[in-house]
């Protein structure tokens, strides 16, 4: 079965989306001094956006941190982002920066803790998103 | 009871920002100073023109609702920050809701910077009166004040507090993003996307704070809480709906608008950690509205809504170099 990895800052909004979607989750933590986790396998990572008004530092710390590590970033295969449309251009602008970093696609965005319809559309999209890239990896 | 020696003021710990209690307050305070603005950076004389192309009601309504924002942010800027203050948690977060406070006084401010550059000083008087003797105004303001009352419970204060920033404020956000829709104002929009932003930023520290608070109390307590939070939105919705229908009905704006309020209700109660209130379908913004409000940020940018086949690989976006090693 696939795997999301999944950054939560201590407002905790994304983590509270990520039990709502239900799905097997890998959290990458707060602190820099707790352990990363190691996928094993392809993931999904989902992330919020914390950018100041030019846009610099959309993706937090630890996730850069996350990332910075070759074997982990292999596996990256697309990236959810969330923020909040009150911040302008720079609505989830994370997962463009992830997006372009990593050579993966952006596969959606939704605000803070996400709606019940957000919940249901990325559910789904990921169902589909994970079958095509299978198909296409066999 | 009240001796001299009991209402002496304590003499406050000098605050030390090396020693942080909670990493937030580091992190919000350095945002919000970075994101610092003032009216005089935005070319507002360049929206002369297309100022002069609305309509005599048009620009009534306009100055009637920007007149209706300065009213909220001059209650957040005298009232709502310094009344959170006594309650902090830490001594930072005291320093970040002073800030809090005098960007409120630049938001009011920023209206009569629109005001000096585009209207008559007649029309800009007629409107400050109107705004005293509005009813809904009153009301919403009568509302959130009684909460800010010293006496009052500190979880309370903050619950008005986020209904304020992240609520209240969009009846009047609303035209703005709809002028820009169309192409007029667009340079206001530019200043009202600004105030936006700090206001997204308030909302969210004043109701993580608020969660903070919470973890503290008992069961029965939050519940209390949960239960005054809904229901003093509820009778701000009551008032803000009426406001809207007397602002919005001679334009035709009144169903958008209320749209946008209960999407905005929505997400001032995730700020506060709480579930949505009103249902999906009640809250389909028009996509004029929310491209207005986040430029750039058009749905078909999105795999999982587009057609499938073409994903977009990220477009330029400022980022720190020097914290990636790839
Ligand atoms: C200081 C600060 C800056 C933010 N910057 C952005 C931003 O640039 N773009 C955006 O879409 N959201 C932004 N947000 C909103 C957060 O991404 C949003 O609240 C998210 O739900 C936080 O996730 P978390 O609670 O899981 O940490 C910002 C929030 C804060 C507090
Ligand atoms: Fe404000
Ligand atoms: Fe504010």
């Amino acid at each position: 079965m696939a795997q999301l990895v999944f950054f939560s800052s201590r407002s905790g909004n994304t983590a509270n989306f990520v039990s709502r979607l239900g799905v097997d989750a890998l959290r990458i933590p707060i602190s820099p001094d707790e352990p990363m986790p190691a996928p094993d396998q392809p993931y999904v990572l989902i992330t919020p956006t914390f950018a100041d008004g030019e846009g610099r530092g959309a993706v937090p710390r630890q996730v850069i941190r996350f990332l910075n590590d070759p074997g982990r970033r292999a596996l990256i295969r697309g990236v959810i982002s969330a923020g909040n449309r009150n911040f302008g251009k720079f609505f989830a602008a994370s997962g463009d920066v992830i997006a372009r970093k990593c050579g993966v696609p952006l596969l959606c965005r939704f605000e803070l803790a996400g709606t019940d319809h957000d919940i249901a559309r990325i559910r789904d999209g990921l169902h589909r998103f994970w079958r095509e890239t299978c198909l296409t990896t066999a | 009871m009240k001796d001299a020696m009991n209402t002496a003021r304590a003499v406050p710990a000098a605050v030390n920002w090396n020693r942080l209690q909670d990493d937030k307050d580091l992190e919000i305070w350095n945002r919000l100073t970075a994101n610092f603005w003032l009216p005089e950076k935005v070319p507002l004389s360049n929206d002369i023109q297309s100022w002069s192309q609305l309509t005599e009601a048009e620009q009534k309504l306009t100055i009637r609702v920007f007149t209706g924002l300065t009213l909220l942010d001059t209650i957040q800027n005298t009232v709502g920050a310094p009344a959170l203050m006594p309650d902090a948690l830490t001594p930072h977060e005291e320093a970040v809701l002073s800030n809090i406070s005098f960007m409120e006084a630049v938001h009011a401010r920023s209206y009569s910077s629109v005001f000096s550059t585009l209207c008559q000083t007649s029309e800009v008087d007629e409107a400050f009166r109107w705004s005293s003797e509005n009813e809904q105004l009153q009301a919403k303001s009568r509302l959130i004040l009684d909460e800010y009352d010293s006496t009052g419970h500190p979880l309370k204060k903050k619950i008005a507090s986020v209904f304020l920033e992240s609520f209240l404020f969009y009846s009047g956000f609303y035209l703005p993003m709809h002028w820009s829709s169309r192409a007029r104002l667009t340079n206001t929009a530019d200043l009202i996307r600004l105030i936006i932003r700090d206001e997204a930023i308030h909302g969210y520290y004043i109701g993580y704070k608020f969660q903070r608070g919470l973890e503290k109390l008992t069961e029965s307590e939050r519940a209390e809480l949960k239960d005054f939070a809904f229901s003093l939105l509820f009778d701000l919705y009551e008032i803000e709906g009426k406001y809207t229908e007397t602002l919005y009905d001679p334009v035709g704006l009144t169903e958008d608008v209320k749209t946008f309020l209960h999407y905005n209700a929505n997400k001032a109660l995730q700020n506060l950690g709480y579930e949505a209130l009103f249902p999906a379908e009640a809250c389909k913004v028009s996509p004029a509205i929310l491209a207005a409000l986040s430029p750039n940020s058009d749905e078909n940018h999105d795999f999982f809504s587009g057609s499938g086949s073409s994903y977009v690989i990220g477009k330029a976006v400022a980022t720190e170099d020097e914290d990636w090693d790839f």
